[in-house]
């Protein structure tokens, strides 16, 4: 009996990791046909659709800029959220806000991009930016800051709580200097998972940053290139030269991801809460 | 500081969890408040630094005189109330994130005082009060949490009168250690009653005995009815002449 139940565990495992292996071999190897210090440092400017060159600077570039922005969005207001339903719970509010948070979980990215595109891309007549794209992630990384900040504020003890309002710390005092560092880790923990989740998507870009050829580091004017629309866009060829291109850009983000939960791990390894 | 209850009661979601007690707390002695488990003594502590109204549905009537200022009056800010009255737990609740020196110094951070040099000689000095200066000294960078239980409490000791109170709440304060750190803890009461008044909830009768002047007995007449106040004294005369038979009753063993 344990022997079949052992197996079973292994075949399960490998049925699970086969997959996820294989994706990064594969990925591994057609990407790395092209990896070069030239594919990273070069944009796809003046390139055309059959010649070899060119390279991701511009959609790296983008995909930071978009990012950054998009967490100094979502971090900051997903942690106040968080702060607010855990230290200041008034019943009726609090459950409201824990079930929009978890209705904003589940919304389809595409709906997010169609949200900002049709609000500010076309109905404030802003047009393409990495900024329009940035408030698309920022709204897709903002359920996952709240939810997974307020968890942590929630480890915290309440005697920690007490020990500091006990010394004549005021109530936000508290959560500012006490509270929040003593999650700090398992919060940064969180908005690394939320970049790492939102540093893929594509579909929201594609309607509120579109895609572009050229460097454009200005993230609050104009069409931007990113990984993902990038690795769209060259998939997209019929021609060898651009699929090539494309596998190469997605082993960067890939790699970009990796370097992302990694990060993530180590840091929630050294979490110490008292 | 002189503390004085008048017609306390406490409560949580409108049921009275220590009821109509009125006791006062003189300046550099230790009052004991003994009694057993549920009898309010704990909230009757929390309520003397405004503690007590931060768990949902509690409340407070009847008054607290700090000297001649009721601690419950309108427009006296708890936050205010608590710089005066400090107060050690019965966990060691050291800030986790917090180095050593950093946890004695938050108090001061928060009042203002930026001066290194003012931070460093009033951390040495709540330290040294603490009993805990030599132990630490060749470690103040280090997280309080890497201390032992026993340093921990005396650290949250040393955090308490870094801000220089004028009155320390001590809330079943060895509760959680071993008999040498209880030992340690006990020793530092005794030294720092001259400075300050000083209010200790306890379990241990003995402990009452060992460190207090003055020990007031609280009690239940059943379970869910309000704990209230029996009996106070000298402690010496408590122990040896109790004049109500429920304390009698208690300090003997015979129920709690």
């Amino acid at each position: 009996m344990n022997i079949a139940a052992g197996l079973g565990v292994t075949v399960c495992l490998a049925a699970a990791l086969t997959p996820l292996i294989a994706l990064m071999v594969f990925t591994a190897q057609h990407g790395a046909t092209l990896l070069s210090g030239s594919f990273l440092t070069h944009s796809m400017a003046g390139v055309g659709p059959l010649a070899p060159g060119g390279g991701i600077y511009h959609a790296m570039i983008g995909t930071l800029e978009q990012v950054t922005l998009a967490s100094a969005l979502a971090v900051p207001i997903g942690l106040l959220v968080a702060v607010g339903i855990t230290e200041q719970p008034t019943r009726g509010l609090t459950s409201a806000v824990r079930f929009l948070v978890d209705v904003m979980t589940g919304i389809p990215s595409i709906v997010a991009g169609l949200f900002v595109f049709a609000f500010w891309v076309v109905g404030l007549h802003r047009g393409f930016s990495g900024f329009a794209g940035s408030l698309a992630l920022a709204i897709i990384m903002l359920p996952v800051v709240v939810r997974t900040a307020e968890e942590m504020l929630v480890l915290v003890p309440r005697s920690v709580r007490e020990a500091a309002w006990a010394l004549g710390l005021s109530r936000w005092r508290t959560i500012w200097s006490v509270v929040i560092p003593a999650a700090r880790s398992g919060i940064t923990t969180g908005a690394l998972l939320a970049v790492a989740r939102v540093t893929g998507e594509t579909a929201p870009l594609l309607l509120t940053v579109g895609n572009n050829s050229f460097i454009n580091a200005n993230p609050l004017r104009g069409a931007q290139a990113s990984l993902p629309a990038f690795v769209f866009s060259q998939s997209g060829s019929a021609f060898d030269v651009a699929v090539r291109r494309a596998w190469a850009g997605a082993l960067v983000l890939v790699g970009f991801v990796v370097v992302l939960y990694l990060t993530a791990r180590f840091l929630t390894r050294n979490r110490k809460l008292g | 500081m002189r503390l004085e209850a008048e017609a306390l009661t406490c409560s949580y979601g409108g049921e009275a969890a220590v009821r109509d007690v009125s006791l006062v707390l003189e300046p550099k002695q230790v009052t004991a408040i003994i009694g057993p488990s549920g009898c309010g003594k704990s909230t009757f502590l929390r309520s003397l630094n405004r503690l007590h109204e931060v768990a949902p549905g509690a409340s407070v009537s009847g008054r607290v005189l700090l000297d001649d200022t009721d601690i419950y009056g309108p427009g006296v800010d708890p936050v205010d109330v608590r710089r005066l009255v400090g107060m050690v737990f019965q966990k060691p609740n050291p800030f986790p994130t917090m180095s050593v020196f950093d946890n004695v110094a938050a108090g001061l951070r928060l009042a203002g005082v930026r001066r290194r040099s003012v931070l460093a000689e009033t951390v040495e000095r709540a330290l040294r009060d603490a009993g805990l200066w030599l132990e630490v000294r060749d470690r103040l960078n280090r997280p309080a949490t890497a201390l032992s239980g026993g340093q921990q409490q005396r650290l949250c000791i040393a955090r308490a009168i870094a801000v220089d109170p004028q009155v320390l709440l001590m809330d079943e304060p060895c509760s959680a250690l071993d008999p040498i750190s209880t030992l340690v803890i006990e020793d530092l009461i005794t030294r720092l009653k001259d400075d300050y008044t000083i209010v200790i909830v306890t379990h241990n009768m003995q402990q009452a005995a060992r460190v207090s002047d003055v020990t007031a007995f609280f009690t239940i007449d059943g379970v869910g009815s309000p704990g209230r106040l029996v009996e106070t004294g000298p402690t010496s005369q408590l122990f040896s002449t109790p004049q109500e038979s429920r304390t009698e009753d208690y300090i003997t063993g015979r129920f709690g």
